[in-house]
């Protein structure tokens, strides 16, 4: 039992491991354990009273029922725990288990702070692993390379400069067919909103910055995206372990918004990029709080719906469910707020899920388990038939979810267990339900 | 056999009182220093209100959804934690004992009240060791440290029962009743019993990030 069972081939992992040496690898770990670590980890590993209460947690382990190895302290003991009785003399072969485990068996969703009743964070336990392996350069192949393309481009998905204006404009001009005399303003001084997304929307979900220009015009909301690097809000270099180019992004996305003298900072709907730039980022940079206030999408649009500037043609017709994400939830605590947009958007119930909001089951693509690739499908697809239970008990046919990870999760997990289920972002169906100027 | 009793009760329990307090000082306060140099970037966000929160809501049984989803553990866990606090403190033999030494008197627990509390005591050792041989998830995690841990917690109660009920050479017992105290008292600061210093600590964090942060609740 347990990760060396259900090894999978990686390139990058495989060539990373290859370079390893012993010493190579004590030194690592005790760099990262003693220059990095302090009293949390300590405290952590030592009060850690292994009772299990986590195991109920997890939507690895219960889809797993019967194998232990897939519990929060089950991960941590085959991990960190290890790595701290042995002072950091663990071979290679350690290495590739350690880093598959880290990497594509946690989506980092804290749901087992909810069970410990020491509060301990399995979340920052397996971080800190990530970082380890990162240090010793084994980590997945294609989360690395979006990690080179956030160190090279300052964004995820390579795209380019010119890409990323020509997109927007590619969208403004679409868009003012519809909208006459809708703009998608790039880099307006001083404007009330700083719009930033994460690159996969102009990269294949380019429909989404239409429909955010859209809302943005009706509701006569003052805003700007910027036309330089920093647009992008995304973040695997957290996920990885990169801390040094994460710090890097961070800043870029909070300095390109203060050049603009603008008043607040809007971000799509996504949850691991939030969690970046709301809760670990500015913390990396030594900023207690934001240099400019940061909003997520769902409290955004929250306060539209208040003011009155988002006026509905029609209602979208439910029933739906809605799949919390973890880093808005259990994150910043906007599960009521999603609910009143949702309300205010939905003809019929909300058919909830159990459980549901900050004791929700993670997508299991969160945490950069889905961007570790194709390799690694079936271990967030199978790791979460919890989920699936949940969708079908719902007997809806739509999803709302205001955040990529959970969409991309929750598309395979639904194709996968044959769900026919929509998936859809609050910004789909605000456009799709709005009042738009007559044709 | 005097001049035993005369050690463990003089010398060793001034040593074993001294090692928990002492020792006890001496982890908050390095592991203080520690997190001070070393994790500021969480310590900046400790926040007494929100730490008493977490803290008050995971002291009420079944409020947690920790507690909700492992009954039996929570069951077990509380009762287990009531009686291993109050008996040793308001054991009325032992309350005589603060009173020979050092003239000290207070309220104290019916004897009979106490012996069944040290059964609940030990009655939960059975069942954390229970769930330590057999449930697949538990087993898969515990190491020596835990057992040692249960270990170093059952024999004050078992020998203090045996004692109380004369069961053996009662002498024998009392004196070994006594050591596995002070082995108890000494082990606290370094064995994973330290959660009894650090556990409050542990939470209120918890409790801080979740309250003062993420705007959400931690249990």
């Amino acid at each position: 039992m347990g990760i060396t069972e259900r090894l999978i081939e990686d390139a990058g992992l495989r060539r990373g491991v290859s370079l390893l040496t012993p010493e190579k690898i004590e030194k690592t770990i005790v760099a990262v354990l003693q220059g990095e670590t302090g009293a949390r980890l300590k405290t952590y590993a030592e009060t850690c009273m292994r009772c299990g209460m986590c195991a109920e947690a997890c939507h690895f382990a219960l889809s797993h029922p019967g194998d232990p190895s897939y519990t929060p302290a089950g991960k941590v003991h085959q991990t960190m725990s290890v790595l701290l009785d042995k002072k950091g003399r663990v071979d290679p072969d350690f290495i590739y288990g350690m880093a598959q485990l880290a990497y594509t068996e946690c989506n980092l969703c804290r749901r087992c702070v909810h069970l410990c009743p020491i509060g301990i964070d399995t979340a920052y336990i397996m971080s800190t692993v990530r970082r380890i392996c990162h240090k010793l350069g084994c980590t997945p192949q294609y989360m690395q390379d979006t990690a080179h393309s956030h160190a090279s481009t300052f964004n995820q998905m390579w795209v380019k400069d010119d890409e990323w204006t020509d997109s927007l404009m590619w969208q403004e001009d679409e868009a003012r067919e519809e909208f006459p005399g809708l703009r998608i303003p790039l880099d307006k001084e001083g404007a009330d909103i700083y719009y930033s997304v994460i690159a996969p929307e102009p990269k294949f979900r380019t429909q989404l910055i239409y429909q955010a220009a859209a809302i943005m015009h009706m509701a006569g909301v003052d805003w700007t995206m910027p036309a330089q690097t920093g647009w992008d809000n995304s973040d695997m270099c957290m996920f990885s372990g990169d801390f040094e180019v994460m710090g890097r992004l961070k800043r870029q996305h909070f300095e390109s918004a203060q050049k603009l003298k603008v008043k607040r900072i809007v971000m799509g709907e996504c949850g691991h990029a939030f969690r970046s730039v709301y809760d670990v980022g500015n913390r990396w940079l030594g900023w207690r709080w934001h240099p400019v206030p940061v909003i997520h999408a769902v409290e955004f649009y929250w306060e539209l719906i208040q003011e009155g500037k988002i006026k509905l043609a029609k209602k979208f017709p439910g029933p739906v469910t809605i799949q919390d994400p973890c880093n808005i939830v259990r994150g910043r605590g906007l599960q009521q707020k999603l609910r009143e947009v949702t309300r205010f958007l939905v003809e019929g119930d909300i058919i909830e899920m159990h459980p549901n909001m900050e004791h929700n089951f993670c997508c299991a693509a969160g945490g950069g388990v889905i961007n570790c690739g194709p390799p690694f499908k079936n271990v967030r697809v199978e790791g979460n038939a919890v989920k699936a239970e949940q969708l079908k008990a719902t007997g809806v046919k739509t999803i709302i979810t205001p955040c990529h990870n959970c969409h991309g999760g929750l598309h395979d997990i639904i194709h996968h267990h044959k769900l026919g289920m929509d998936l859809k972002f609050l910004s789909d169906i605000i456009y799709e339900c709005m009042e738009k100027p007559e044709a | 056999m005097n001049a035993a009793y005369e050690f463990v009760t003089g010398p060793l329990a001034w040593i074993a009182w001294g090692i928990f307090l002492l020792g006890s000082a001496w982890r908050l306060i390095s592991m203080y220093q520690l997190a001070k140099k070393k994790d500021a970037s969480s310590w900046a966000f400790l926040d007494l209100g929100f730490s008493l929160r977490s803290i008050v809501n995971w002291l009420i049984p079944f409020n947690a959804l920790g507690w909700r989803k492992n009954p039996l553990l929570t069951v077990t866990t509380f009762a287990f934690h009531v009686c291993l606090v109050a008996v040793p403190v308001f054991l009325m033999a032992h309350v005589a004992l603060w009173t020979e030494f050092f003239g000290l008197s207070y309220a104290t627990l019916p004897d009979n009240v106490a012996d069944i509390m040290t059964l609940v005591v030990l009655a939960a050792c059975l069942v954390f060791a229970g769930r330590r041989l057999t449930q697949k998830d538990v087993a898969y995690i515990t190491t020596g440290k835990d057992w040692l841990a249960l270990a170093i917690v059952a024999l004050p109660f078992l020998t203090g029962f045996l004692a109380y009920h004369q069961v053996f050479d009662y002498q024998i017992m009392l004196i070994a009743h006594i050591v596995a105290g002070e082995i108890m008292l000494a082990a606290i600061p370094f064995t994973r019993l330290s959660h009894m210093v650090f556990a409050a600590f542990t939470r209120a964090y918890m409790g801080s990030e979740f309250g003062g942060v993420r705007h959400a609740r931690d249990w």
